[in-house]
């Protein structure tokens, strides 16, 4: 089972290699035994009918959510806990559908997924928000020993009774590296900016508020999730502190976090 | 002319200001003060020209008929994108679901 944000997916599938790439993609992420939250069967075919570089397309019918893009097929029916995916023996394509499906169940917890590094320091998780090019790696890169990265890419948000935690991630970005598989409450979201010099400044609610939502993966073009996602945005930063850090790309902007 | 908030969007007041999003290709808008006057008077049942005379008038030193002319071009711009519905009836609009229904109000930002 791949197993993220405490969300453990069974992977069924008859090819041996393919449950292998599987494992060696997910690592430090699998767990074996117990409940899985969902079932997942892969039919390792190429789907018919689908440009090779169609977009990614969700939406839902029925209780049934349907996803697709030039590499996949996929259905998932959250009442029966099950969903099925068409593709080719590659990582590319099911490391997309985990993606859209953790966000669907997300959404309907109050949490989400954002393009976001994060690390745990001292206990507490920080999360740092950017659209490509705006430092995500760089401060990743820079993070000190004492730090546990979470991911260099995706952050995963979950919304529990006693606050909003952070999770390690698989989904990586331009380090390639797995993050921990570890979890923390969070302390704070940081907005990037790179500059001349460190700081860090409050920002607005609203701004917090539309920065957070042009981070988070969106994927459906279905009225409902939308409105579970936006709202799972506006109560987040009603409840977590939004801060734009500016830094310089060197170690010292650690000093300022934690 | 009436006007009525479509169910088909989410809407949230932070701190001072009104997030609108689409919920049929999640853009997202921000609405100035006399957008977000119009949107949260836009029930449906009152005709527009109550509205600005009731809400606009009194919140904005404007002339009456300068008001209901920038409204009603305000409301057709809405409208155009999907936020306001616009009828010369009363507009009767169902919330996509429950949850939409307990979070179309806005409400006041705690920060």
């Amino acid at each position: 089972m791949i197993e993220i944000g405490k969300t453990p997916v069974r992977v069924n599938t008859s090819d041996e290699q393919f449950l292998r790439l599987v494992q060696s993609r997910y690592a430090g992420f699998l767990s074996e035994g117990g409940a899985a939250e969902f079932d997942l069967d892969v039919d390792l075919r190429a789907p018919s009918g689908m440009e090779r570089d169609a977009p990614v397309r969700v939406t839902q019918s029925a209780g049934r959510w349907f996803l697709e893009r030039g590499d996949f097929r996929a259905e998932w029916e959250p009442a029966k806990r099950r969903g099925s995916i068409r593709q080719t023996a590659n990582p590319y394509s099911i490391d997309a559908v985990l993606r859209i499906v953790h966000t669907l169940v997300l959404a309907g917890q109050g949490g989400f997924l954002l393009h976001s590094a994060s690390a745990i320091r001292n206990g507490k998780a920080f999360l740092f928000a950017g659209v490509s090019g705006a430092g995500k790696t760089t401060i990743s890169r820079l993070a000190p020993p004492d730090a546990t990265l979470l991911t260099d890419e995706i952050s995963y948000v979950r919304k529990l009774d006693a606050g909003y935690m952070a999770y390690g991630t698989p989904f990586t970005g331009e380090l390639a590296k797995l993050g921990e598989n570890a979890v923390a409450p969070v302390d704070t979201l940081y907005l990037l900016a790179q500059g001349a010099e460190n700081r860090i400044e409050p920002v607005s609610v609203a701004d917090a508020g539309r920065e957070l939502l042009a981070n988070m993966l969106f994927f459906a073009e279905d009225p409902e999730y939308v409105h579970r996602a936006f709202q799972a945005a506006c109560d987040f930063v009603h409840r977590v502190p939004v801060c734009r850090l500016t830094f310089v790309p060197d170690a010292r902007v650690w000093e300022l976090i934690g | 002319m009436y006007v009525a908030r479509s169910p088909r969007i989410a809407a949230r007041m932070l701190g001072e200001e009104m997030l609108v999003m689409s919920g049929h290709d999640s853009t997202l808008f921000t609405l100035n003060p006399t957008a977000t006057i119009l949107w949260q008077a836009a029930d449906g049942s009152t005709p527009l020209n109550e509205i600005v005379e009731q809400r606009i008038c009194s919140e904005f030193e404007v002339k009456p008929e300068d008001a209901m002319r920038d409204a009603e071009e305000l409301a057709e711009d809405l409208a155009k994108h999907g936020i306001l519905l616009i009828a010369e009836q009363p507009i009767s609009t169902q919330p996509i679901s429950k949850l939409a229904a307990a979070t179309q109000e806005p409400v006041e930002a705690k920060r």
